[in-house]
């Protein structure tokens, strides 16, 4: 007994080591970042063109770009990540179809991202002729992140009671009526929440955008959907590695304001989850 | 008219419930459109054995098994790491952590979740590939090994997010008989508990190596970009998703080095659809 009260201890001990093989590395990931890329944020940095093959000045145009094709993203995915979570939750029947979709939705989700952006490259920028853009970028992005709000909102949709629905079909009202006024207004705070998380995945992914619409070095905001654009997490990418004697400071500092974003866009998403869990009325 | 705008919305809504579905046919379809086109040139199995690969030498040897034992080398590397220590965190935060120290560590790996591929790759320049330059003694440490540490790191919060479900969903009575019968916690736990999550743990491992194998930036940015056969860990590799993003700028449209990256893409997604397929079978396999 006292043996196997030992080796208890013993193993209890290996798990908590591997736990913190995971979260110290990430803890001081961010604070690495956060410590050297501070001193290079100003308001400088901030609002300014890059200048001297990106060795100097700002990153302002790769954040409007990250900014432009977060929106482009959320606009096309939205509506369509929304209405697909609505059929699973409240229309599609226990069926092979359905099981069908489920798992489209798993591969989708499962696509590495690289393939996402030959896909875009393939049916956007060539077949489409919308040539290296705004729109080939957000909509490589769009479909990327797809599975992410149909997954959060469906969830969402879900965790409405089923007495609900039964009480405004009872009280006369359509199948499209409930939806649009019991189970949606029920549900929007798990909708918002799966919407911002895709906007952080789509804000900090790489490689959908290198063939579809990152330009390279463009110190000028671009001027419709049809232009290229800057974007941080490929500017990140150049100035660590293609562009030679970059100072120190201005790549850390770049991956600071890409991280900022990213992780504020899931702060906000875990605050709204938070807060709709306390007053969750059922 | 109120009936006809609802036909028309809830036309909308089984549209877009099929949309998933068209996606993943579409984004096949391009690749193959395009990707095809290399097999006029190249055998298929030219192309999947072939030992080199210099897609821009006049002519062209376009053969990717540099690249397959590439992106296998350093996949294996990191399942090796990621698998015991995400299996072992995971069964922490589900059986042994405090309530409170549990919302923390949840928090910490939806933390490492969220940080940008890139970001990760910049930091692993910056500190693992001198770290392992050094350790190792070798002439650069853009070795097939930093890539493994990197992607194992990356692949955690998949494995153990998902296996923690598995560990989670196991019936209480299972463990609450263990114990009644005199078994320790920990007896419970490797007895009893983790052999009944053990689908659940297995499309955890799956889904988490996916993760790896499509890995793009963080694994080109450190592992070195040789498009040589490895020989060792310790030596630079180039992976499959790494050839296609930095080549692909290149590639002039309808080249034929541009249809063997669609070619390359080909084999990626058929090799994420079969670990997606396959871990949803033991995931469907759990829940009955």
């Amino acid at each position: 007994m006292r043996n196997s009260k030992q080796r208890q201890k013993i193993a209890f001990f290996l798990l908590f080591l591997a736990t913190l093989l995971i979260v110290i590395p990430v803890g001081l990931i961010v604070v690495i970042i956060i410590q050297k890329g501070l001193p290079a944020i100003n308001w400088q940095f901030l609002s300014d063109m890059p200048r001297k093959g990106m060795r100097a000045g700002g990153i302002f145009p790769a954040i409007v770009g990250t900014l432009y094709l977060v929106t482009g993203a959320i606009i096309f995915a939205l509506p369509i990540g929304l209405f697909a979570a609505i059929y699973l939750s409240e229309y599609a029947k226990e069926n092979f179809l359905t099981r069908v979709i489920k798992l489209a939705i798993v591969n989708l989700a499962g696509v590495p991202s690289v393939v996402y952006g030959l896909f875009g490259l393939a049916l956007f920028v060539v077949f489409f002729k919308f040539g290296a853009s705004i729109l080939s970028g957000s909509l490589t992005l769009g479909i990327m992140i797809l599975p992410i709000i149909i997954t959060a909102s469906r969830e969402a949709l879900e965790s409405v009671p089923q007495s609900f629905r039964e009480v405004s079909l009872s009280l006369g009202a359509s199948k499209w009526q409930t939806i649009k006024n019991i189970v949606l207004p029920n549900a929007i705070p798990g909708i918002l929440t799966g919407t911002i998380l895709g906007l952080g995945r789509a804000a900090g992914e790489t490689a959908p955008i290198l063939f579809t619409v990152a330009a390279f070095y463009l110190p000028r905001l671009p001027a419709s959907v049809f232009d290229q654009a800057m974007a941080l997490p490929y500017h990140l990418y150049v100035i660590s590695t293609q562009v030679p004697n970059v100072d120190e400071k201005i790549r850390y500092g770049t991956a600071l304001v890409l991280l900022a974003m990213v992780l504020f866009m899931n702060l906000i998403a875990i605050i709204i989850r938070y807060q709709f869990r306390k007053k969750k009325k059922w | 008219m109120r009936k006809f705008k609802e036909f028309i919305i809830e036309k909308l809504i089984l549209f877009s419930g099929l949309a998933s579905i068209f996606f993943v046919v579409l984004i096949f379809l391009f690749l193959l459109k395009e990707g095809l086109a290399v097999f006029k040139t190249v055998g298929f199995f030219d192309f999947l054995l072939g030992k080199k690969w210099y897609p821009i030498s006049e002519p062209a040897r376009l053969g990717i098994l540099p690249l397959i034992l590439g992106s296998l080398l350093v996949t294996l590397g990191a399942a090796l790491i990621s698998i015991p220590i995400g299996v072992g965190c995971a069964v922490y935060i589900a059986e042994v952590a405090p309530l409170k120290i549990k919302e923390i560590l949840k928090a910490g790996i939806e933390l490492l979740a969220a940080i940008p591929s890139v970001v990760l790759g910049f930091i692993g320049m910056v500190t693992l590939v001198p770290w392992v330059k050094h350790m190792f003694k070798i002439p650069t440490g853009l070795t097939a090994l930093s890539g493994s540490i990197m992607l194992a790191f990356m692949a955690m919060p998949t494995i153990v997010s998902i296996a923690e479900d598995a560990l989670y969903s196991v019936p209480k009575a299972y463990k609450e008989g263990a114990l009644a019968l005199g078994a320790t916690h920990w007896q419970a736990i490797y007895r009893v508990i983790v052999p009944a999550a053990s689908p659940g743990i297995m499309a955890a491992v799956m889904l988490g190596l996916g993760r790896v194998i499509g890995e793009t930036m963080a694994v080109m940015m450190i592992t070195g970009n040789a498009a040589v056969i490895p020989r060792s860990i310790l030596e630079p590799v180039r992976t499959l998703t790494a050839t296609i993003a930095a080549e692909m700028g290149e590639a002039v449209v309808g080249s034929e080095h541009y249809f063997a990256l669609f070619a390359v893409g080909i084999v990626l997604f058929v090799i994420s659809f079969a670990i997606n397929v396959g871990a949803d079978l033991f995931l469907h396999k759990e829940n009955k």
